[in-house]
């Protein structure tokens, strides 16, 4: 998320529940707010529900905004707590449709059928593994930015991304699927 | 990263591509309207302890109606 700079004085008016320094902070974050819990969830109709629900905790938490703070990084962590708890309450993904969307450059060595199994797998994982995934391998985010989204360390994130492979080759080999 | 990794990766990729490469990668319309409306939803709902102390000064009140006149005069 790039960051934009807020004058400490539209922060503290924030902070002190003014409605106007909120409608100003959600303009310059709305887009990015949505493109990070797109990445999370992959689903923009989906994303779009999550940014409002996003903001709306934000709201709710202006008190204990600290205006010495980024705005940025606070509105990424609830956007990723927000994605999180929508991933938990979901069940694990188990039919996909058939027309997955297609890669930009398509590998013809990769089967459609293998996309499938290999999406499929990728729903099996538990959410909190999927999202460090996600961010990690496919929208391949700095792992920094992960962690500070996330609320853990670099390590952590390192961690989860290592597990989520070897889950996932598990996942694929309960469908017959050799790497 | 080893270089099975580096192909689970590559098929994640094929398989799941990128948001930034799929279309609607960006927000196509203002949620501002929409927000407004949530907050405006749930800034009249009171917490379950508010509905219980006026569960509770109803109870009582309709118990002991000969405090009515008291808590009258103390408001």
């Amino acid at each position: 998320m790039p960051t934009l700079a807020q004058p400490r004085e539209l922060l503290q008016r924030f902070s002190l529940g003014e409605v106007d320094a909120f409608e100003e902070l959600f303009r310059l974050h709305q887009g990015e707010v949505y493109r990070w819990i797109l990445r999370v969830v992959r689903d923009p109709a989906i994303a779009e529900d999550l940014t409002v629900e996003t903001f709306w905790r934000i709201h709710r938490s202006h008190a204990r905004f600290d205006p010495a703070r980024s705005f940025e990084a606070w509105a990424r962590r609830i956007a990723s707590n927000a994605a999180l708890d929508y991933l938990r309450s979901k069940p694990r993904e188990t039919e996909l449709p058939d027309d997955l969307p297609q890669p930009p450059q398509p590998d013809p060595g990769i089967s459609q059928e293998l996309r499938q199994k290999t999406a499929r797998a990728f729903g099996w994982l538990p959410p909190k593994l999927r999202i460090a995934a996600t961010l990690a391998l496919i929208e391949e985010q700095p792992y920094k930015e992960i962690a500070e989204a996330l609320g853990i360390s670099t390590g952590a994130v390192k961690l989860r991304v290592f597990r989520a492979l070897r889950r996932l080759r598990k996942n694929l080999q309960r469908q017959g699927v050799e790497l | 990263m080893t270089t099975d990794d580096e192909r689970m990766k590559h098929l994640l990729k094929q398989s799941l591509p990128p948001t930034s490469t799929q279309p609607r990668a960006t927000l196509q319309r203002d949620l501002w309207p929409a927000t407004l409306d949530r907050l405006d939803k749930t800034s009249v709902a009171l917490p379950w302890f508010d509905w219980a102390l006026l569960a509770a000064v109803v109870m009582w009140l309709a118990i002991f109606p000969r405090a009515i006149p008291v808590l009258l005069y103390h408001l």
